[in-house]
């Protein structure tokens, strides 16, 4: 579960518009608007086109953000990317 | 039917068919200083139609029709046939239109720029729209604002006025008696008068307007404003269309455009006249 590996929207599938807090997302195959917060744009930013487990994403955003210790991130970032998979923003690789 | 008129209000042409002389004769009343076009088609049906034949004479009911029906809707009676005929006509644009994001919303403008007021009924953004629509302001609409998806501009929807229960004196104190329908007393909605938009909101209902303000009121409290942020304001302006979902990336995209462009406040007011002072000091703002 922990190090299960996910894809992101190919680029094109997705619009995404930051408003303040919130991030509004339309997803062109599913023409859902889903309405996220801080850090889940962040994760599919820095997820690209690759397959990434929670491990690779921390290693990402730890370039960009402080996540703390090494570990504590990725049980956190294995849930968020259970919600995305959830919305149907990302899928397993 | 028996009985037809054409209305244009804005950009949607209506062709209202009745089985009773009543609902048309009171709306060509209501919308006689609206241009007419006969022979454009129509964008919108709207049929008023008795249950069973005999209703047109015994006890008559109203029932609403259309391009769009909602199941189940309740026949009015005929002496409310003109709340029925605008019912019907609110609920063909709600749910048909497709050629802009349709907002429940009211709307004023001055100086080509739109004040965009939004709100559950009762918010009082239908009478703050009359009210300075009486003013220095034209009146785009007091139910249904229009944004063009290209290019954001705001289109005025200005139908009568629906004043309802205390508003209806608060604005008759102000206007000439033959901008008034008829009172139409206990309805589902209270008692309800319509008020003739001024010749001039009318003259110019094509004319498109930039959104310069998004307020989002209520009345009932102590005068008050709050900022919003861009996120709140899409949550609930998606809230308050009628056609976002039906639109598709052109309303996703009208949307974040309206929001990211107009700046938005909630605010609270205890009566008129300090909602309107709390509207021109926020215009004051935005409008600079």
């Amino acid at each position: 579960m922990a190090d299960r590996a996910y894809r992101a929207a190919p680029a094109d599938a997705l619009r995404i518009e930051p408003l303040g807090e919130l991030t509004a997302i339309f997803d062109r195959r599913s023409m859902q608007t889903h309405l996220v917060v801080s850090p889940l744009p962040e994760i599919l930013d820095a997820m690209g086109a690759d397959a990434c487990t929670p491990a690779r994403v921390a290693e990402r955003l730890a370039a960009t953000f402080d996540l703390g210790g090494a570990g504590e991130a990725q049980p956190i970032l294995a849930e968020r990317l259970g919600e995305l998979a959830a919305m149907g923003l990302v899928e397993r690789a | 039917m028996r009985h037809s008129v054409r209305i244009a209000v804005g950009p949607v042409q209506f062709r209202i068919g009745s089985d009773w002389a009543g609902p048309v004769a009171a709306l060509d009343r209501l919308y006689a200083g609206y241009p007419r076009d006969d022979a454009r088609p129509a964008d919108a049906t709207v049929r008023l139609f008795a249950a069973r034949p005999w209703r047109r004479w015994l006890r008559p009911s109203v029932h609403i029709g259309g391009d769009f029906i909602v199941p189940g809707a309740l026949p009015l009676p005929l002496s409310m046939g003109l709340l029925a005929a605008e019912m019907a006509m609110n609920l063909q644009v709600a749910l048909g239109w497709r050629r802009h994001l349709l907002l429940h919303a009211s709307a004023v403008a001055r100086d080509d720029r739109a004040l965009i007021m939004s709100g559950e009924s009762g918010s009082g953004k239908s009478t703050l729209a009359a009210l300075l629509g009486e003013g220095d302001w034209r009146l785009m609409g007091d139910e249904f604002t229009l944004i063009d998806p290209a290019g954001g501009d705001a289109f005025a929807f200005p139908r009568a006025v629906s004043l309802k229960n205390e508003a209806i004196a608060e604005v008759a104190a102000r206007v000439d008696a033959a901008r008034l329908g008829p009172l139409l007393a206990g309805t589902p909605k209270g008692d309800i008068r319509h008020l003739i938009p001024r010749a001039d909101a009318i003259a110019a209902m094509h004319a498109p307007a930039r959104p310069a303000l998004l307020l989002f009121p209520r009345f009932g409290r102590a005068a008050g404003i709050e900022s919003m942020g861009e996120g709140e304001a899409f949550v609930r302006l998606t809230e308050a269309s009628t056609n976002y979902v039906a639109l598709g990336e052109a309303g996703f995209a009208a949307l974040t455009r309206l929001v990211r462009e107009t700046p938005a406040f909630g605010i609270t007011y205890p009566d008129s006249a300090a909602g309107i002072a709390l509207v021109e000091e926020l215009w004051a703002e935005a409008a600079r």
